[in-house]
């Protein structure tokens, strides 16, 4: 072999390699993302941690931790606080815009007992699409202008269409779709990275911390805490969504909010979402 | 001796009033801090983390300086800028450190 052949090989063995080493990485980014995997080690960390606990009474949050609170939602829960917006939004959502048509010809069956399918990875876009966004896209094609994301009647409407879901198991579903498991993984990053003044998660409080106390709320557990949205907050003295939920939590912590319904947001619903499936929809919910 | 310690008091008194008018901050010395609290501001928001203190403290600082308080505005901008690279420094760690809390 002279020189030059020896110098030829060298240079194609080592290209060789740095394009093996470049694939290999490649598959590990790609098999890093494992949404099952995820799930069953989120579902077995929760069920552990708090054994008395029964699956489905997770998406009660703080009251399946704490007895007395238990007790005090119970009785609240007789003449719940969400119930004029659970009026509303049934009125609302019955209302014909003023081409005739109504939110139900927006969804399928009708819009009834969906709640359970939503966010959704819509492959046209690529993006998450929540059941806020939907509605609003519902107006939109409509003529109507969008509401706003974080309260009154886009509250009111959820809440309506989460109770005719009442019970119904989270069915969140994550395509073989890149765009979908990005999407995903974006909400899992979002979720468990410190932000604002005070350096907190999310699963700073709903991780570590669920079923401690900040001051005197109990916080609730990340299974199932989404099943419940919207809440009528007590805190708030009105409906919040889930929005609403997300703004406030990074205000507390100091960090500055995204925009309601940022597609961040709609991907950490999406992984929170998907982390609850199989649980039922217990919304609209009341919270302290 | 009484002269010259006269003279020396004097000096003194001479170099403790130059002094205080030196460390005097200025409208340009406003404009220069706040420059430089924004640019990082700006960092920050690019990162999607802002501190909610951070943007407090500006308006603060802004406020002083509208008050004609350009010490007090100088020293809230440094604040300021101090929060926002502190949030800089927190996205950057955070990218890679979120992984250690995913439950596994």
């Amino acid at each position: 072999m002279t020189a030059k052949h020896r110098k030829t090989a060298i240079c194609g063995a080592m290209l060789a390699l740095a394009v093996a080493v470049l694939g290999a990485q490649t598959a590990r980014a790609a098999s890093a993302v494992d949404p099952q995997a995820d799930f069953k080690a989120f579902r077995a960390y929760f069920t552990k941690r708090f054994p008395k606990v029964p699956l489905n009474d997770f998406v009660n949050g703080p009251y399946s931790m704490d007895a007395g609170l238990r007790k005090q939602w119970i009785e609240i829960d007789a003449f719940p606080p969400y119930q004029f917006a659970l009026d509303k939004g049934k009125q609302m959502f019955e209302t014909p815009f003023p081409n005739g048509k109504t939110y139900a010809d927006c969804f399928p069956n009708k819009g009834v007992g969906i709640r359970q399918n939503y966010p959704y990875f819509d492959a046209k876009s690529g993006e998450v699409v929540t059941l806020d966004v939907a509605l609003n896209q519902c107006r939109q094609q409509n003529g109507q202008p969008p509401l706003d994301y974080s309260k009154d009647d886009m509250a009111a409407l959820t809440a309506y269409m989460a109770y005719t879901s009442r019970g119904k198991p989270f069915d969140i579903k994550i395509p073989n779709d890149p765009r979908a498991l990005a999407a995903y993984q974006k909400g899992e990053e979002y979720f468990y990275t410190r932000r604002g003044q005070l350096n907190f998660s999310c699963s700073s409080c709903h991780v570590q911390s669920a079923g401690d106390h900040i001051r005197t709320e109990v916080l609730a557990p990340a299974l199932g805490l989404v099943a419940a949205l919207p809440i009528y907050r007590s805190e708030w003295g009105g409906m919040g969504t889930t929005s609403r939920r997300l703004t406030s939590c990074n205000s507390q912590v100091r960090a500055v909010p995204l925009k309601p319904e940022d597609p961040l947001y709609r991907d950490v619903e999406y992984y929170l979402s998907y982390m609850s499936n199989g649980l039922p929809i217990s919304g609209p919910g009341a919270r302290p | 001796m009484c002269r010259f310690a006269v003279i020396r008091l004097a000096a003194l008194a001479l170099l403790a009033a130059f002094a205080t008018s030196a460390l005097a901050a200025s409208a340009d010395d406003f404009k220069t801090a706040l420059a430089k609290a924004e640019a990082a501001t700006k960092a920050a928001a690019a990162l999607k983390n802002q501190w909610t203190t951070t943007a407090d403290v500006l308006k603060a600082a802004q406020a002083a300086a509208s008050a004609g308080n350009y010490d007090q505005a100088v020293k809230l901008a440094g604040e300021a800028e101090v929060l926002a690279n502190a949030s800089i420094a927190q996205a950057k760690e955070q990218a890679a450190d979120w992984t250690k809390a995913v439950i596994r």
